[in-house]
């Protein structure tokens, strides 16, 4: 069984197509693992080669990796609640609540995208704090620390720019309050508002604009910055593992 | 500068003249940015106008409110539609704000306790909006209160008047 499937595996790899596809041959040496991973677009700003001490839980608590899995469910969960979801009023409120009551599974998913979100704003949090406590913000990680910070805001953006899509009183009060803070900005707040909101109060326009920015804007720019933060973690040497681990005493 | 004035003549020429010189790559270098320059401001302006909305489809800031024999004197009259309250004392008549001028909530009329309270954060008013109590930081502004010809009261949200000016019917 187990010889005919690698065999079979083997004739694959002969093929032309896995051939114009992979270019290289097996992966049985270290080198050849190393352009395996090199020569893909998925795995390129992966390690090739992981010191065993950062991947201990203490190291990182894998708290990087829950905030985008978390990013991950959310992005998934999103796309699916918007086949049922209209960001106009008074759709809005009512394909929320049809999401919960009427279609199937809606509140399943409706539930895992709110408590996901819940979850990644703690997530993030947590991972900045322990990247804090580790010294993960010294030389020569400081770039990627500002790039973590500005994931830390577009995460709370995205959070507050959904608050307002489900229309109800804790949506619109929520919003009405937190814009309000903005346009106590000197000089250019009121102007701020009335822009974020599409006029001046929180209506049809303050919605949809709400939703691009939550759907398409925010999501992008989390999305590019993300594969920035990972490509640098490997380009900065890996994590900060501190020296009591390296000693492997601890 | 005075580093090239303590040389002498003959030494500060030929640098002089190279530093001058201004060659086509850099001439259309500096011409090529300053066209992206002015075109970048452009686009953030016609942007900015683009997301800046010409027509609202909001509550109008000037609307009639009714005859002003339906208000009793010592009465506040909350409308909700148009987040005002109509105030009537014996001296007049006065259209206050029932938003509140810390965050932007809809304050209630509390008639018991003859005063308006914001339901957010607890911000306290008389029924002529001066404050109480905070976190509110100003009295509830006064709109402009006027009659129609046909005697109705007139209310323009746009114009804030003073504390002191009442309408006397």
């Amino acid at each position: 069984m187990a010889t005919s499937f690698q065999s079979a595996l083997q004739n694959l790899r002969e093929t032309k197509v896995w051939k114009s596809i992979f270019r290289r041959g097996p992966a049985n040496t270290n080198r050849t693992r190393s352009l395996a991973v090199f020569g893909n677009l998925f795995l390129h700003w992966m390690p090739v080669k992981v010191r065993e001490k950062s991947l201990r839980v203490r190291a990182s608590y894998y708290l990087g990796s829950i905030s985008f899995i978390l990013f991950v469910v959310l992005f998934v969960t999103g796309i699916l609640l918007m086949f049922y979801y209209h960001p106009a009023a008074p759709n809005a409120y009512r394909d929320m609540k049809d999401l919960q009551f009427v279609v199937s599974n809606g509140v399943f998913l409706r539930n895992l995208h709110r408590l996901a979100a819940h979850l990644m704003v703690f997530a993030v949090f947590w991972h900045m704090f322990h990247v804090f406590y580790r010294g993960g913000y010294k030389p020569p990680h400081e770039f990627n620390w500002v790039v973590g910070v500005v994931l830390l805001l577009v995460t709370l953006f995205l959070s507050y720019t959904g608050y307002l899509l489900p229309w109800d009183q804790l949506a619109f009060w929520a919003v009405t309050v937190g814009t309000n803070i903005i346009s106590a900005m000197p000089f250019i707040g009121s102007k701020i508002r009335f822009l974020l909101l599409g006029g001046n109060i929180v209506g049809e326009n303050a919605l949809l604009r709400f939703y691009v920015l939550h759907v398409v804007i925010l999501p992008l720019v989390a999305f590019l910055l993300i594969g920035v933060h990972f490509w640098r973690v490997q380009k900065d040497g890996g994590l900060t593992v501190k020296p009591k681990d390296e000693d492997g005493k601890e | 500068m005075s580093d090239a004035n303590s040389l002498s003549p003959a030494e500060m020429l030929p640098s002089a003249a190279a530093a001058k010189e201004v060659t086509r790559r850099d001439f259309l270098n500096e011409v090529t940015l300053g066209a992206l320059g002015v075109a970048g401001l452009g686009s953030v302006a016609v942007t900015y106008q683009y997301f800046s909305p010409n027509v609202l489809f909001e509550p109008s800031t000037t609307f009639r409110a009714g005859n002003p024999d339906l208000c009793p004197v010592h009465s506040v009259t909350f409308l909700q539609d148009r987040q005002v309250y109509i105030v009537r004392m014996r001296e007049g008549f006065y259209a206050v704000s029932a938003v509140c001028t810390h965050l932007g909530c809809i304050t209630q009329w509390k008639p018991d306790s003859d005063m308006i309270a914001c339901p957010c954060h607890g911000s306290k008013f008389k029924p002529d909006g001066i404050k109480i109590e905070g976190p509110a930081p100003r009295p509830l502004p006064h709109f402009a209160i006027s009659l129609t010809p046909d005697g109705e009261l007139l209310i323009n949200k746009l114009e804030i008047i003073k504390l002191s000016q009442v309408l006397k019917v």
